[in-house]
């Protein structure tokens, strides 16, 4: 009796589980689904290679090359930014501070917490320094908010990587007479797959957040000449068009999406095939 | 050249010293910045009233954050309770059941639902679950509903932090040695029994850490919820009922609020309220999670 019941149970359970896996499935299908259906219809060459014309938000001719070239400009820029800032930090909590070290502690928290921000947060709090020092919304603004918005996201991954990294390479360096930083070159070759994930995992992130550069970048219909103008960008020319009444400019937002969606797939892809290439034990 | 070399070991360590400290303190900046921000308003008004109060007259000067602070925790509880079972009998099958082949399978699909931005998540929800909601299931209950409502909200919002419990639970379910399911398997317990008595149960604090970390990062998402909340600015009373979580608020009235202090002082003390009940929960589920880290390895 009581043998049949945990079997039962057993059943039961793995058909529940069976309908969970279907249930995520079902999702990524429905998402992925809905916006190709409905972004194919309304993409064509014109969309992605010209600027918004003269009548584009009731409908006329014109594309959001606006968007496309104000997002890759924010998200490259603040892509080198974060690098050079979270590179340094993650070597120092590493390499420089042993691993029992408060200060090291308290830097993990502290980035723990801040990839934990929401980005509706960070914009308005980079909205308030920016009026308090007189800037406008503009290219320079949308940067430097995505910088500290991924800078987290930089070091929690790539100090997930370090970390499983061999004390005895370092120890050997050492030995060799090198000094901490002089170890640097043999901790990068060694993490390089880490921060690839990483870098990767960072874009996906920028490019897709709304939230911040709505405050910090603006909107516009031109390409930024220059770091003080504002900059469109996809999420916000997907957002600003969706809430738009004429159907044809809808379908824009549509094609906006599927453009980011597009992105973004080949950016999760190339980083799990670089996770799974790199790292044989993990899962 | 000796010296040169030390010299420059000595600058990088001060280099990475400074930036590491100042990136801790920007959680205080942060703090300060909005705080100091939200003070004209928190000087009208008790922080009590504000809270309690759900008078939202920006015109007139009242900013009763009732409706908004109810809006967020609606959808949010929505969200959990939709995604915390799924999240957690797919963490189960994945770290318990599946072969590492099948891992394969459900690693991108759920990478891709992390990856996907939230305006897409809000596309989806206007054009699937909105409709859904206003065709199938409201007529069941109500009379009429747009299907811009706190459920909408909830299902899109709970979608997208499936990703993040699931990778949540996984690496809380590693943490418990090997050898301990293998007791419990060879004691003739299922793998069932196994989760349930053993694995569950061994790191209950850390499921429940993963959770509270989920439900902060529910509370902060901001587009995908703008576009099927409905934004309506009164106590919803039911899950059919439009809302207007916090971050819909802020980023619906940035424009406005440039004109009136009083109104950019209101809508910072609400990122503020944001930031300190995301900073709260984040702290301690951390905690939670590396306390049990260093207990279990």
């Amino acid at each position: 009796m009581e043998l049949k019941s945990k079997k039962i149970r057993e059943s039961v359970a793995k058909v529940f589980m069976w309908m969970s896996m279907i249930v995520v499935f079902g999702m990524v299908i429905s998402v992925v689904w809905t916006i190709f259906s409905h972004g194919w219809k309304a993409m064509s060459w014109n969309m992605v290679s010209s600027l918004p014309g003269g009548g584009f938000y009731i409908g006329k001719e014109g594309g959001f090359l606006n968007a496309i070239v104000g997002s890759l400009y924010i998200v490259g820029a603040s892509t080198v930014l974060g690098l050079l800032i979270s590179v340094p930090v993650v070597f120092y909590l590493n390499v420089y501070l042993k691993s029992e070290s408060k200060l090291a502690y308290t830097a993990r928290m502290a980035f723990d917490v801040l990839f934990g921000v929401p980005s509706i947060v960070y914009g308005a709090f980079a909205f308030t320094i920016m009026v308090f020092f007189g800037l406008r919304t503009s290219l320079l603004g949308g940067i430097l908010v995505i910088t500290l918005l991924i800078i987290p996201i930089f070091i929690r991954t790539m100090d997930e990587a370090t970390r499983a990294f061999p004390r005895d390479i370092l120890d050997a360096t050492y030995s060799l007479g090198a000094t901490k930083w002089e170890t640097l070159k043999v901790v990068l070759r060694q993490i390089a797959p880490g921060i690839a994930t990483a870098t990767l995992l960072s874009i996906g992130r920028a490019i897709g957040d709304a939230a911040a550069v709505m405050f910090t970048a603006g909107y516009t219909d031109s390409i930024p000449t220059s770091l003080s103008q504002p900059a469109a960008t996809l999420p916000l020319a997907v957002f600003f068009q969706l809430s738009s009444p004429i159907p044809e400019v809808q379908d824009r937002a549509y094609a906006a999406a599927l453009v980011l969606t597009i992105i973004v797939l080949i950016l999760s892809i190339s980083g799990r095939f670089i996770t799974n290439k790199f790292s044989k034990n993990k899962i | 050249m000796q010296k040169s070399r030390i010299i420059k070991d000595k600058t990088a360590h001060a280099t990475m010293f400074i930036l590491t400290v100042v990136s801790i303190l920007f959680v205080v900046v942060m703090f300060i910045g909005l705080y100091l921000k939200s003070a004209p308003v928190l000087r009208g008004e008790s922080l009590w009233h504000l809270l309690t109060s759900s008078e939202w007259k920006p015109m007139k000067g009242e900013f009763g954050f009732l409706p908004f602070i109810a809006g967020t925790l609606w959808v949010t509880l929505i969200a959990i309770l939709l995604a915390l079972p799924v999240s957690l009998l797919t963490a189960v099958y994945l770290t318990e059941y599946a072969r590492p082949r099948f891992r394969k399978y459900i690693f991108p699909a759920l990478d891709i639902l992390a990856a996907l931005p939230s305006v897409v998540y809000g596309i989806w929800g206007t054009l699937v679950i909105v409709p859904f909601i206003s065709n199938k299931i409201a007529p069941h209950f109500v009379e009429y509903s747009s299907g811009y409502t706190v459920l909408a909200a909830g299902i899109v919002l709970g979608v997208m932090i499936l990703p993040l419990l699931v990778s949540l639970f996984i690496e809380v379910f590693s943490m418990v040695p090997k050898d301990l399911r293998e007791s419990s398997l060879a004691l003739g317990a299922t793998r069932w029994q196994t989760t349930c008595k053993v694995v569950i149960r061994r790191t209950l604090t850390g499921v429940i850490a993963s959770t509270v970390l989920a439900v902060s990062r529910a509370m902060g998402e901001t587009i995908a919820v703008l576009m099927v909340c409905g934004c309506v600015m009164t106590l919803p009373n039911g899950v059919l009922d439009g809302c207007y979580p916090i971050p819909a608020l802020i980023a619906n009235n940035y424009g406005e609020m440039l004109s009136m202090p009083l109104y950019e002082s209101a809508l910072m003390l609400a990122a503020l309220i944001l930031f300190v009940v995301v900073l709260a929960f984040n702290l301690l589920s951390r905690i939670v999670l590396y306390r049990m880290e260093k207990r279990l390895l």
